[in-house]
């Protein structure tokens, strides 16, 4: 019995996705993970088949589905083994605050582009030392006549070197409360003054192009403005919450992967003693216990996804999925590679991208301890 | 007992660091890792001074030190960098079952080179589609007058595509039951005729030292390049898996100690929300968990190489220490790595590398699991019937 109450529509949707992803992203991802990037033409793609920002409206050309689609495409991005065609940053994480506090021109402008996969977004929060602490942000906006002008750097972006549009958290020098001082400015590619700095190499996440942002006297014009102004925070601490949900959801669904090729691994091969791995007791009773603590992450996410939808407030509960689930796939990653042995050595092992790739989860959208803090505080702590 | 360092112990731990310290140079360590390539620049001057071959016999240009002794470099050039401390300890991976089986000739013409750095030796023990066994053995050496002909396909071998001398273990007689004591142990050096090696393998961490399959068709050698005594490989590979795996816990708590140390660096200096990080009560609890956790691993790791010495090497021990160490060094990077934060995944920051490498020797010579399963059989004994 599912928790979620999917339709023949999201099944046939799921099904059709699967299928894409078989045809036209795995057989690419070595190639892409070489790469460090992804090329824009698969974003393309993605787009014209409808599996960008499904839950946009039909007036900016979307198919204005419900949150179970991002759930769908999260899930099912997980089976490619790679993180570098993020669909779920760009339709869950960064596109949702131009859907909500963009003004009508500004999401004309934007959101087709988006759907499409014309435009890639990005969102530049971090800096090199406001990374937990967003409150310590330095980049500044101020007013200059018609525009506004940028300076500050950003470092630790996904879709750094890609994105067509960025979202830039800045702060007005002016203010000296800083919860009042940062507003949320639409920057694109290609605006004097915006310069991408270092691609980034890193653990893992190779697909995925993790760069520097700087902004050096960067002028946009005062309409870029998203949002009223110095209301910033409060959107960020907003949509962070969805940000948050979705990066449980992806690492769930990895743990639920890895754990499959895994399982199906052990009981297509044998020990010393000519038995499939599967029937060595402690092998079973390890895959037992992580089925059963990804069952357990499965039901605590699905009932999530539905209060999430459903609108409630579900601050505490967002902040422990995301802390727990990235830690119950770093957790599982490590035990799976041990599952494989020696082949767990080398990179042929598909787990071995996922041991690496998945052990940022519980560092991004928010530290796990960042997220404890989070939940005490709700609770009264 | 003595828990302390000896004057001597301390100079070469001292000498390690210093020399480390003045070759280890991040940038390159990051570059050469990235191509999987090893550096033999080093390992020469590491051979010059010394550090390779410590624990030889002074014979054969070693060191004529202990496992003891061995270990404290490994730990030491470790700490300073994951990858490249276990790279240059593994240029003489295997040497020690030449050094401890071999005859007088074989060690004479063999180990001196790789005391010095200036051959690499390796170990061709696991065959293709490895994971669980280690005595499924295709590889044959038949015997003839002239000595020995060997055929079969050797997988993950350390610095296969590199190396200068392999240690083969070999079935020799398959009509055997067990087939573990039909296996034998051959030398084979890399530039006989009918050694072909094949592609490296991408690896997740250790990559200074790539794998690299190594093929053999119809290679020749003489009578005197058997190791040991025939029949004995098998159990010549499993006492020199108590000597390694000594070695990979010493690699694995160097490995440890040099992300805590950058932890430990980076919570002293890094501010969030008005304070340091080295003031938050988590962060406190967790470096104490860490350096708790480290000590203890450490002087267990200490006990099996003195255990080794003093001539009492037990498998027991020997996978405790492996055991208690690489998953020490698990916990301690992985934190290590959250510490860090964002900077932690980065591969400038270098703990995002001591983390693959701790995983990597988690499961060298025998994941957890089979150490626990070494661990049972010693401890539980047999069983009356």
């Amino acid at each position: 019995m599912q928790i979620l109450n999917y339709t023949e529509a999201h099944h046939q949707y799921r099904k059709r996705l699967r299928g894409f992803l078989d045809a036209e992203i795995t057989p690419y991802v070595n190639q892409w993970e070489n790469d460090r990037i992804v090329p824009k033409s698969a974003w393309q793609r993605m787009g014209a088949e409808g599996f960008l920002c499904p839950c946009i409206s039909t007036d900016y050309g979307g198919m204005g589905g419900d949150f179970h689609y991002s759930v769908i495409v999260a899930e099912e991005m997980a089976r490619t083994n790679h993180t570098g065609l993020s669909a779920p940053l760009h339709s869950d994480v960064v596109v949702p605050y131009i859907d909500a506090f963009a003004s009508e021109e500004q999401k004309k402008r934007y959101l087709p582009g988006c759907v499409s996969g014309d435009i890639v977004t990005a969102v530049a929060m971090t800096e090199p030392d406001a990374g937990s602490d967003l409150a310590g942000l330095t980049t500044t906006a101020e007013k200059d006549g018609d525009e506004i002008v940028l300076n500050g750097s950003k470092t630790f972006i996904s879709n750094g070197i890609i994105s067509d549009l960025v979202i830039v958290a800045a702060k007005n020098p002016a203010v000296d409360n800083p919860y009042q001082a940062v507003s949320l400015y639409l920057v694109e590619d290609g605006t004097p003054g915006f310069k991408r700095g270092r691609h980034l190499d890193k653990m893992g996440f190779w697909s995925q192009d993790t760069a520097e942002l700087f902004f050096t006297n960067c002028r946009i014009p005062k309409a870029n403005l998203m949002g009223e102004e110095g209301q910033g925070f409060y959107m960020l601490m907003q949509k962070l919450q969805q940000e948050r949900l979705v990066t449980a959801i992806v690492a769930q669904a990895a743990a639920e992967v890895i754990l499959e090729w895994s399982t199906d691994y052990c009981k297509s091969h044998t020990d010393a003693s000519g038995k499939p791995v599967s029937k060595n007791q402690a092998v079973l009773f390890e895959l037992v216990e992580m089925t059963t603590e990804v069952k357990l992450g499965r039901t605590f996410i699905d009932k999530l996804i539905m209060e999430h939808m459903a609108g409630e407030n579900v601050v505490i509960e967002t902040s422990m999925a995301k802390y727990w689930c990235t830690d119950l796939s770093k957790r599982l990653s490590r035990k799976c590679l041990d599952l494989h042995a020696d082949f767990g050595l080398t990179e042929e092992c598909p787990i071995a991208r996922a041991f690496r790739d998945l052990r940022v989860m519980p560092i991004f959208a928010g530290t796990n301890e960042i997220m404890k803090q989070i939940a005490g505080k709700f609770m009264g702590l | 007992m003595d828990f302390t360092l000896s004057k001597s112990q301390k100079e070469i731990k001292k000498a390690a660091w210093e020399f480390a310290r003045g070759k280890f140079d991040k940038e390159m360590i990051i570059e050469q890792s990235k191509a999987q390539t090893f550096p033999l620049d080093i390992l020469e001057k590491a051979g010059e001074l010394g550090f390779i071959g410590i624990h030889f016999d002074e014979a054969y240009e070693g060191g004529g030190l202990g496992l003891f002794e061995d270990i404290l470099v490994s730990e030491t050039f470790c700490r300073k960098d994951s990858t490249l401390g276990a790279a240059l300890k593994f240029s003489a991976y295997a040497a020690e079952c030449i050094l401890r089986f071999g005859d007088k000739a074989l060690k004479e013409t063999f180990i001196p080179a790789i005391a010095g750095g200036q051959r690499i030796s390796t170990g061709a023990f696991l065959e293709p589609d490895p994971g669980y066994d280690l005595s499924a053995v295709k590889t044959t050496a038949e015997k003839d007058p002239d000595g020995w002909i060997i055929n079969g396909v050797k997988s993950h071998v350390p610095l296969g595509d590199q190396a200068d001398i392999h240690v083969v273990l070999c079935a020799t007689d398959p009509t055997v039951e067990p087939r573990t004591k039909g296996m034998s142990m051959l030398l084979v050096e890399s530039d006989r005729e009918g050694v072909f090696t094949e592609n490296r393998t991408e690896k997740l961490g250790g990559r200074m030292v790539p794998f690299a399959p190594v093929r053999f068709e119809n290679v020749r050698v003489p009578p005197t390049h058997l190791i040991g005594s025939e029949g004995m490989g098998y159990k010549q590979l499993e006492r020199f898996l108590i000597e390694n795996r000594i070695q990979i816990a010493a690699m694995a708590i160097g490995t440890a100690q040099g992300a805590f140390d950058r932890a430990l660096a980076y919570i002293k200096e890094r501010e969030q929300f008005g304070k340091k990080l080295a003031q938050f009560q988590i962060t406190r609890h967790k470096i104490a968990d860490m350096a708790n956790r480290i000590e203890g691993a450490r002087y267990l790791t200490y006990y099996a190489a003195t255990c080794f010495d003093q001539g009492k090497a037990s498998n027991r021990m020997a996978s405790m220490a492996k055991l208690t160490a690489t998953e020490t060094a698990m916990a301690v990077t992985d934190e290590s790595v959250q510490m860090l934060g964002g900077y932690g995944y980065m591969t400038e920051y270098e703990v995002e590398h001591f983390y693959r490498d701790a995983k990597h020797a988690e499961i060298f010579q025998g994941t957890p699991g089979v150490q626990k399963d070494i661990i049972a059989d010693e401890v539980i004994g047999k069983l009356k019937p």
